[in-house]
Formats: C-alpha cells, structure tokens, sequence
C-alpha cells in the first residue's frame, strides 16, 4: 500500500494511535453534520475542540473564512455561515462588554 | 574537532539520565479546556509517551520531563505536521532531492548515496515550533494548542545546505532558497507545505540536510529520510521528509510564508531579518526567542522541606545563554540557577538551583533566562493574533511539605 492509498484508509503509523481515540465529534445541534463533513477533510474535529472555549462568535466566522480563503476549504457561503453558527452556540465564549 | 568534542560531550550527558526521575502524568492545567479534554498519552511506532494534541494531522507534544537533559532522545521528540499527508517508510525507498529553480545553472538530482558521500557536519541544535506554549497564552490564540512540549533538542548529521547546492551552481541573482517536502494527499484543497530561506541563512555553514539525528536514522515521524535544519530558527523552517530544493531570485509566494507565521514588524528583534517576506505590517517567525523551561520539579508535586533541586534548560536563537535566575514566590524574588557547560550556541543550556531548607506550604516557581546578548524572558506575553514566540516564564506549582 503505498501512501496515498494509507492516508485514504487512514491507516498510517499514526492510524493505530487515532483506533484507540477516535476523534472527538462535534455535539450535536443544528449544523453538526455540515461540520461534521465540511470540517474534517484536512483535519480532524480536535482542531475545534482543542480551540474551545475561548473564541467569541465573531472569531469562529473569522476561523470559517480563513479555511476558505487561506486553506482552501471549498462551500458556499450559507454553508459557512451555518457552520459559524454552529460553532457560535456550541464552541464559543460571549463577547467581551 | 571543537564541534566533535561538543557532540562526544552531549552524548554523555544524554547518557546520564538519572535513574527514578519522575515522568508526568498531567495535563497541563492552564491549556484551554477543550485541549484538556482530547489530551492524551499516547505512544506510536518509534514513540513513547507523547501528548497527544492533535490525531490528523499528528500534532504530539514532548511531556516536560524530557527536558531535564540537553539531548532530547528520538523516541520522546515531538511531532508536528500542519497537513494529514505522513509517508510511510516504504514511500521513501526510492527518495530523491532535486535541486533546481532560476537561480541555478546546473539543476540535479540527489539520492541519498550522494549526501552520504558529500563532507558531512555535525550540530547540537534546538528545533522548536513557532507556536510552542500556544495554549499558555492568556487570554487563549487559536492554532494547536501547544505545552512546552513543541520542541526538542538533538544531534543532527549531514552536509552543508551550500554544499549541497554547489554542484549545481548558485547564480549570483539568488534571493531565496524554496523547500519542499512530501506532497499532500489527495483530497485536500490546502497548498502542499512550502517554505523559504533568506540566502544568507540558507548557506550558514550550520544549516544542514540531516539524515541523522542522534546518531540513528530520522524517524520517521520527524523527517525520514531527511530534513533541513536550520539552527536557531523556528522548526517551521525544518521541512520534513525533504525533495525539492529551489534557489530562486524571487520571494516565494505561498500562504505558508505569506499567511502562516508571521508577526508585527518590530514586535520581536530580529539579528537575521528576512526583508523579501516582509509585506504590509507584517515579517516571518524568524529567529527563537530567548527562553527556558522548568524539567523538575513538576507541575503539582509535593516537595521535601529539607530543600530540593529545581532543574531545567534554557536556550535561544544562537546567541548563547549567560543566566537563569529562579524564583520560588511567583516572580518576586530572584536567585541565580547554576550553569551546566554550554554545549553549543543552538544547544539547551542546562540549569540547576538546589533550594536550602523551606518552610511547608504552596510554592511559585520560575525560571527566567537572559542570553550573552542581554535578551532576557519579559514578564508579559508579546501578544500577536498568530500566538506565536511565548517565551514568558511559566509558573510551576508545588506544595513543600
Ligand atoms: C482545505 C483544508 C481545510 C478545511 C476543509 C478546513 N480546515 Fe481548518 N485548518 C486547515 C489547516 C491547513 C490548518 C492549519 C493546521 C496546522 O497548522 O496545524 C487549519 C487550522 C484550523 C484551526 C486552528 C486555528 C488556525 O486558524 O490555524 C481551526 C479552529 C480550524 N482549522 C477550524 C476549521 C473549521 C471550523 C472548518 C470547517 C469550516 C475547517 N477548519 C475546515 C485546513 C482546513
């Protein structure tokens, strides 16, 4: 099996690690699934989690748009804007007064 | 053969791991609850014990305890990627490095063999993320939510960068020099992980193609089968698993240089700046900030009052460590830490405060260092939106009883 194909079945060195702890997946609420598929294809969810709870909603929107425009993450915009809202009500703190 | 003594010298120390040292066993408790939650121990092939902050990528912290030794071993090293693609050993058997771009005459192609028989160099060199201690800042940055665990120290063998790219003949419009590792799976839209060296950097002697690191091959998980080491600079700079090199007369355009790690001009001071990525307010992660770690004791032991030994390193960009001071009260007051021999200007310094007798009670403990060109830890974070280059003190608390 060459690389490729191990990075696909998610079987690498690091894939037994990832068979003992599965990665975190996101709690559930409206928009979990768009998250959950539109999130996970560079990274796991850990990503979010590990960034909880300390981002304001504004800086889960600005996470979501620096997907797409540095990382390349392709949705539309009502996606992303589902996906922050998401986030905003599951992963994130209330703004500072 | 100054340089040999320092490796010989390394080893020894390395060697000297003494015997019922305490391993950590928590999580740090100022990273944000979320990171808390997934942390976890974990081993993997060819690693032992490592924190667990990411899976996919794999983003894996050294526990603090490592750090009571200047020589980081390869099975405690800690693993960071920023995209899911990780070869695997098989990818590699058919490795080659190519060496081309605008700036050459004479664009090559390397096999391994080749850097084998090229005069090979040998340094003791700290290569630590950019991000290391992320998830100490407060209030909290987003990114991987790193300990002091985002780095390690060790013995990296291979040739020169500039006699790598003699045979191909380095023009005299050279800018950068461009890196590339190990391409991304499919399936991911993010550009392949590139980087880029100003050319003064790029041919410093101490800038190496690794293919050893504490005398064994690199693991896999930290390069295989060769990576660049680039001394006293952020480990973002250390591409892993190596094949392309580019010598080019322009900046190199990639949001790995252009988005990624970077910080406001003039926040940190650089001895080395990078003038072709500067752009608008912003430059690269360039150069380490000074900087040190408490080893021993951990976070939340119990100590005894008849005195005990604070233990630890220290370190930065290449200029060299003149002190650690420690306090024992949160940063009030200050004593100077004892000195190992330093082992080289990229290396871990180590030190040492053997505590008289103290009263029973909760303890604050510091470590702060100053390097021969008088950069000393700050007291507050520089903050920057990135989260990068936290070198402030991080307290350890212990109960003397
Ligand atoms: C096309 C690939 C891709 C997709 C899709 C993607 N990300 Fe990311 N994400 C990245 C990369 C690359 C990083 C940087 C990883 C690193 O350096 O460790 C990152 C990092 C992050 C971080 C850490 C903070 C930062 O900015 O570096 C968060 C939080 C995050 N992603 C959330 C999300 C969310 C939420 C989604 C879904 C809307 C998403 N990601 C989808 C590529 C992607």
């Amino acid at each position: 099996m060459n690389w490729r194909q191990a990075v696909a079945a998610g079987v690498l060195a690091v894939g037994c690690a990832q068979a003992v702890a599965a990665p975190p997946s996101p709690r559930p609420g409206s928009g979990e699934e768009l998250t959950g598929t539109q999130c996970v294809a560079c990274h796991t969810a850990d990503y979010i989690v590990m960034n909880s709870v300390f981002l304001t909603s504004a800086q889960w929107q600005a996470e979501v748009s620096r997907m797409r425009t540095v990382f390349g993450a392709s949705m539309d915009d009502s996606t992303a804007a589902a996906i922050a809202a998401y986030l905003a009500a599951h992963y994130a703190v209330a703004a500072a007064p | 053969m100054r340089r040999r003594a320092v490796i010989a010298g390394a080893g020894s120390a390395m060697l000297a791991t003494q015997a019922g040292a305490a391993e950590s066993t928590r999580i740090p408790a100022d990273l944000p609850d979320g990171t808390q939650a997934i942390a976890e121990f974990a081993d993997l092939p060819g690693k032992r014990r490592l924190l667990r902050l990411t899976g996919r990528p794999p983003n894996y912290a050294s526990p603090i305890d490592v750090f009571t030794e200047a020589v980081t071993p390869n099975d405690r090293f800690y693993i960071r990627y920023h995209l899911p693609g990780v070869p695997s050993d098989g990818d590699m058997d058919n490795w080659s490095l190519s060496i081309g771009g605008d700036a050459v005459t004479h664009p090559n192609r390397l096999k391994l063999s080749d850097l084998l028989d090229m005069p090979s160099n040998e340094v003791l060199a700290v290569c630590q993320s950019a991000g290391n201690r992320r998830g100490f800042i407060d209030p909290h940055v987003a990114g991987v939510q790193w300990t002091d665990g985002g780095m390690g120290c060790a013995v990296w063998r291979g040739p020169a960068l500039r006699d790598v790219l003699k045979a191909a003949g380095v023009t005299s419009g050279a800018l950068e020099v461009w890196f590339g590792g190990n391409a991304e799976p499919p399936g991911v839209a993010t550009p392949p992980y590139r980087k880029s060296l100003p050319m003064d950097k790029a041919m410093d002697g101490d800038t190496i193609v690794a293919i050893a690191m504490n005398n064994a091959p690199l693991p896999l998980l930290n390069g295989y089968p060769a990576r660049l080491v680039v001394p006293g600079w952020a480990g973002d700079y250390w591409m892993k698993h190596l094949t392309a090199i580019e010598v080019s007369q322009s900046p190199l355009n990639t949001v790995w240089m252009r988005e990624v790690c970077r910080v406001p001009s003039g926040l940190f001071a650089a001895e080395r700046p990078f003038p072709s990525q500067a752009a608008g307010t912003t430059v690269p992660v360039t150069g380490l900030p000074v900087n040190s770690v408490i080893a021993e004791p951990l976070d939340g032991d119990e100590v005894t009052r008849y005195g005990f030994d604070i233990k630890g390193v220290a370190w930065d960009r290449g200029a060299g460590i003149n002190r650690v001071e420690v306090s024992l009260d949160g940063g009030r007051t200050w004593q100077d830490a004892l000195l190992d021999r330093p082992l080289g200007p990229y290396a871990y310094r180590r030190f040492i405060l053997q505590t008289g007798p103290l009263h029973p009670g909760p303890f604050r403990l510091l470590s702060r260092a100053t390097s021969l060109t008088g950069d000393k830890q700050p007291v507050r974070f520089k903050a920057n939106p990135g989260g990068y280059n936290n070198n402030v003190p991080h307290p350890i608390s212990v109960t003397v009883t």
